[in-house]
């Protein structure tokens, strides 16, 4: 029978042909650590405003050994996670909602478009008056910054299912749930996971902004906070770092996320 | 009380509005459908053959006329017709077993029921080895072997195919047009087929319905005895065949004024 054959998913042979480039990323930041070091050590520059790699490892370890900076990552990212975790549960369903209702989308797209235009750092004054200056208005200002990006491109998921497949929903007399969970979901879920991942990283920039913009408190924005009015560099830096490995981290994460939730993707 | 399966068409009429004009895919369709029939409509492209089996299967249900099955008015999609495409259609994320199972989704069966039908489908359309895999795993035949069990197993009264083999090469689409005709003979299911293929419409079909276009209409309604259709190396073959082309106008091209409409 001719007519059977089997594709072999495509992702394996291209993953394993070249093992060797995968590391050519790393190249760049192994350079700039060996400038900043070779420029730290030759006495360059002043030893104040950018401290060696060595200096800034130690104040590592050492706010690690008094259990600050444990406490500083854990109110991070639980701040980033709760935050994210709002915002990307209002977004989705009003992402649905605007492209799967042709009125909702007439009435309420224009609007959104426009609001959406507006820095999202421009909405700290007003949402410190409305949430006030604690903990909930740092969540509430990070359910912001992810809620934007998730909802624009659920949006243009769920406005793009295909007619076709629509057609079959409609023979097949599919119920309105059925159609949602079976076709429209899955079909708007690729786009839905960019939005995810933007909505991560957007809400770990807003954690870091709302740390450093809002009242202070334990984080790592708090951390360079106190870093920048100490004039201590070493801490400041410690602080950069570990905002860019986390967020490298969480993109990391979602990539694994989207991976496994769209299997049939790979073939 | 009719038998299960029974279409009627009665004096159909379809208007487009194409940039602010009027144009007639359909004009005065009259066709009837016996219970367990196979017919085959061809005619070249516009002749309205798929709208027809769109407002069959009631996609669309802005028409003029009547179109009934077992003496009902149709009233939108319901689960006694099934359609298969000319593209497979199926769902890409869901496995080749969830895609058939997609036509029971309305169906009040128990679940138990429910994997068996699915079972015996897939065993009916060769691909049981294929239940776990995805859409995008199958090659076109196969991937259209699976549209044909989502649209029975249902059970439907009435099976439509809309150029179901189109898009196959020569010798998969023969393989499934003889695959086909065991099934809908074994189901002993009415089916409409629609197709521009008149060898196809030949061999699967009990009659053949000859359209022409521009407006839509029928111009004749051929039998196909079971002899004939069987061999396709069979003079009588050839003669329908060439009857067939005829009525189809092949060889007489179409005035340039009607093209332009």
């Amino acid at each position: 029978m001719s007519a059977v054959t089997i594709i072999p998913p495509a992702g394996e042979a291209a993953a394993t042909t070249e093992p060797k480039r995968r590391w050519n990323g790393l190249i760049l930041p192994a350079v700039l650590i060996l400038l900043w070091e070779g420029a730290s050590q030759s006495g360059l520059v002043d030893d104040r405003l950018l401290p060696s790699l060595g200096t800034v490892a130690g104040r590592g370890w050492s706010e690690l050994a008094d259990g600050r900076l444990a406490v500083d990552i854990a109110s991070s990212l639980a701040r980033d996670v709760s935050g994210f975790a709002i915002g990307s549960a209002l977004g989705i369903p009003v992402g649905l909602a605007l492209g799967l209702s042709r009125t909702l989308d007439r009435f309420v797209g224009p609007t959104f478009n426009a609001a959406k235009q507006i820095a999202v750092f421009a909405w700290i004054p007003l949402i410190s008056v409305w949430f006030g200056v604690g903990e909930a208005a740092k969540i509430a200002f990070i359910a912001l910054a992810a809620f934007t990006p998730v909802v624009v491109n659920t949006w243009a998921g769920a406005r793009s299912v295909p007619r076709t497949l629509g057609e079959v929903a409609d023979v097949l007399a599919l119920s309105r749930w059925q159609r949602l969970t079976r076709l429209e979901i899955p079909s708007a879920l690729p786009s839905i996971f960019v939005g995810l991942q933007l909505g991560l990283i957007y809400s770990w920039l807003a954690t870091v902004g709302a740390e450093y913009f809002m009242t202070i408190g334990p984080g790592i924005g708090g951390l360079m906070t106190e870093g920048r009015e100490h004039f201590h560099m070493d801490l400041v830096i410690l602080g950069v770092l570990l905002l860019g490995g986390i967020g490298l981290g969480l993109n990391k994460l979602a990539a694994l996320m989207e991976t496994s939730a769209l299997r049939w993707k790979r073939y | 009380m009719p038998d299960q399966g029974t279409l009627e068409i009665r004096n159909v009429f379809k208007r487009f509005e194409v940039a602010g004009r009027t144009v007639e895919a359909l004009s005065g369709i009259d066709l009837s459908v016996a219970p367990g029939e196979f017919v085959s409509v061809v005619g070249a492209s516009g002749c309205g053959k798929s709208t027809l089996l769109r407002l069959i299967v009631g996609l669309d249900r802005d028409y003029d006329g009547e179109i009934l099955l077992d003496g009902r008015r149709l009233a939108g999609p319901t689960l006694d017709r099934a359609i298969v495409f000319q593209e497979h259609r199926l769902f890409p994320w869901l496995r080749v077993e969830d895609n058939v199972a997609l036509g029971l989704l309305k169906s009040a069966l128990p679940a138990p029921e429910k994997r068996k039908l699915v079972r015996e489908h897939l065993e009916l359309v060769g691909l049981s080895a294929f239940a776990g895999a995805y859409p995008a795993q199958l090659s076109g035949g196969m991937s259209q072997r699976v549209a044909i069990a989502r649209a029975l197993v249902n059970r439907p009264d009435i099976l439509l195919l809309d150029e179901p083999f189109g898009a196959l090469d020569a010798l998969t689409r023969a393989y499934l047009q003889a695959e086909l005709r065991r099934i809908v003979r074994s189901e002993g299911i009415t089916a409409v087929l629609v197709t521009h293929d008149v060898e196809e419409a030949i061999f699967l079909g009990d009659r053949i319905v000859v359209m022409h276009p521009r407006p839509g209409r029928i111009a004749e309604i051929l039998p196909v005895d079971a002899a004939s259709g069987q061999d396709r190396a069979s003079t009588s073959f050839a003669h329908l065949r060439e009857t067939v082309l005829t009525g189809l106008g092949a060889g007489h091209p179409a005035l340039p004024g009607r093209l332009a409409a």
